[in-house]
């Protein structure tokens, strides 16, 4: 058979699952460690004395409103990414003209460039706009950034809707907004799900946008929390595992209740 | 996509239309419905481009105005030692993470792509690093290999400083990027395996291959593609790793870890020469730009190869 039988090919996944669960064991464990514990026990050992009392310190310094901002952030972001790389990739898919390639071209190149390389502009751009130190200064890069894979991701998925379903519903007397909201929408949601999602994760796990456009506390993400709790409360290991435990929460919570979906988010891009 | 290419000239053909329409068609969406898009990616993409060569040719430390010296930064960039380190240490890690990812990732696909009970839960445990974020992971194995509460010192192994040394911090960030980044190439070889036919293991078993040359014979050139894909999406990714450095060492001890992202941020928003960090900046553009037009034209003539065996 193809997928390795024996002693060897076991041997070496029970490798590698130790290698993936001692930093996971870690995390947990020592989220639940008095800040005594820490100092003095073996950081693999059980605690002493297990408390949730440093999940109560994360939620005492604003973990609430970190995590408010990351599902506003996020949620604005796939929304209009959604919507505008949809109509866009419907452009690219059934417009006829040579504009319309272009267009396609420059999304295409626009793949290539890194979001790091232009965050100086982007910065310079959003202090110019008095959006700096806000979510938009968030929310407006993170969606012209996904505009390349999303327009791509979805005009493949267009391709593969018949004519016949376009001529029919324009015979009817559809215009292109009818097209777009009752043929194109319903027909992409698998791709639109699977796009959302990918660009959903970027945004909720991106540090750089957060460490160079925010400031205030009133409009971190939760990357940033946590690479703040990190400078504060270097001593109070406990407080910053527990808070990356939180921050992990929401995209665990999808990874129990739908693998398919994250993992069809995740591999979004992989598809190209 | 065949369904539909078939059903294309079916259409076309009995009104006798030629194969592009002349005039424009009749359900043809106004192009307008891409303007918002382009309005996002001109204003925060493409401008920018433009700005970064304007301030790559600038002195400005972000608050007075820039003023121009043209190819002031450009002179700086190749006589400064360690910019070309910067190059380097990008370089390699994009090389030794590919080289620490692809076998892992491979075999791992493989085993996993068994339908056994057991090998489904231990997958379902290897791809849990996927729920945290760089920052997250960068965040626990800085405090895990803390020389001083870390598991180090916990396995009797104290004072041992891996991230605080010069010659061992980039080979600790290679490992736990390949820590972050293994389970979803499993991912994708797991997909990869799990498409190559059955028939091929059963006629190959007739001949009495063994696994080992069913592997070298069947599975690793039937995974043509996948590898294609998964490199290309770890050579170009190595290029952002930004979050994980950034959190995990700071482009530290030293300079020893500063991969290009990490040296653009620490000279424009630690050191506050924006003009200097852009053209950081559009080096990393061109990088970037020539290593996806390499890929693409490379897995382009391979997908062209594969269909043609197909046929």
């Amino acid at each position: 058979m193809r997928n390795f039988r024996g002693v060897l090919p076991n041997l070496g996944a029970i490798f590698w699952t130790l290698i993936v669960a001692i930093p996971l064991y870690y995390v947990v464990v020592t989220s639940l460690r008095t800040a005594d514990d820490v100092t003095g026990a073996n950081p693999l050992s059980l605690p002493s004395s297990p408390t949730l009392g440093n999940y109560a310190d994360v939620f005492g310094n604003g973990f609430l409103m970190y995590l408010f901002n990351s599902v506003l952030a996020t949620g604005l972001t796939v929304v209009v990414v959604l919507l505008v790389a949809l109509m866009a990739a419907y452009v690219v898919v059934r417009g006829r003209r040579r504009r319309n390639r272009v267009l396609f071209q420059m999304f295409l190149a626009g793949l290539a460039i890194p979001l790091q390389a232009t965050i100086i502009p982007v910065y310079v751009i959003l202090v110019q706009m008095g959006l700096y130190d806000s979510l938009l200064a968030i929310v407006l890069p993170s969606i012209a950034f996904a505009m390349p894979l999303s327009v791509l991701i979805l005009s493949n998925f267009l391709r593969d809707i018949p004519e016949e379903l376009y001529e029919s519903m324009c015979l009817d007397g559809a215009g292109q907004f009818r097209v777009l909201l009752h043929l194109v929408l319903p027909l992409s949601k698998p791709a639109l799900l699977a796009v959302g999602i990918y660009q959903a994760l970027q945004v909720w796990n991106g540090l750089l946008f957060p460490l160079i456009l925010t400031q205030r506390e009133e409009a971190s993400m939760l990357p940033l929390m946590l690479w703040n709790f990190q400078g504060q409360y270097t001593t109070n290991v406990p407080a910053i595992m527990a808070a990356v435990v939180l921050s992990a929460l929401p995209v665990l919570v999808l990874y129990i209740l739908g693998r398919r979906l994250l993992v069809a988010g995740l591999t979004a891009g992989a598809g190209k | 996509m065949t369904a539909t290419e078939a059903i294309r000239p079916a259409a076309q053909t009995p009104a006798g239309k030629p194969r592009r329409a002349p005039r424009r068609h009749w359900t043809e969406p106004s192009t307008w419905f891409a303007a918002p898009a382009l309005v996002f990616f001109g204003a925060f993409v493409i401008v920018p481009i433009v700005v970064v060569l304007v301030l790559s040719m600038t002195d400005w430390n972000g608050l007075s105005a820039p003023a121009f010296n043209y190819g002031g930064n450009w002179s700086e960039l190749v006589t400064d030692p360690g910019m070309w380190h910067s190059i380097w240490v990008s370089l390699l890690v994009m090389v030794l993470c590919w080289v620490m990812q692809t076998p892992i990732s491979m075999l791992l696909g493989v085993y996993v792509a068994g339908q056994q009970r057991s090998r489904a839960v231990l997958a379902s445990l290897f791809f849990l690093p996927l729920v945290l974020s760089s920052t997250g992971i960068g965040i626990v194995w800085r405090n895990l290999l803390d020389p001083d509460f870390g598991v180090l010192a916990a396995l009797g192994l104290p004072g041992i400083n891996l991230l605080g040394d010069t010659d061992r911090a980039l080979y600790v960030l290679i490992f736990v990027v390949s820590w972050q980044f293994i389970p979803f190439h499993t991912l994708l070889y797991q997909a990869g395996v799990r498409q190559i036919p059955k028939q091929l293991y059963e006629a190959a078993e007739i001949d009495g291959a063994s696994p080992v040359q069913k592997f070298f014979t069947i599975t690793l050139p039937q995974l043509r593609n996948t590898i294609i894909t998964s490199s290309t999406l770890m050579l170009v990714g190595s290029l952002t790793y930004f979050d994980l450095f950034y959190v995990l060492a700071e482009g530290g001890p030293g300079d020893a870890t500063r991969i290009l992202p990490v040296n653009m941020y620490v000279i424009g928003f630690e050191q506050y020469e924006l003009g200097y960090a852009s053209a950081v900046a559009l080096i990393l553009v061109a990088v970037g730009t020539a290593l996806s037009v390499g890929l693409t034209k490379y897995s382009g003539f391979a997908r062209m190869r594969s269909e043609q065996e197909g046929a």
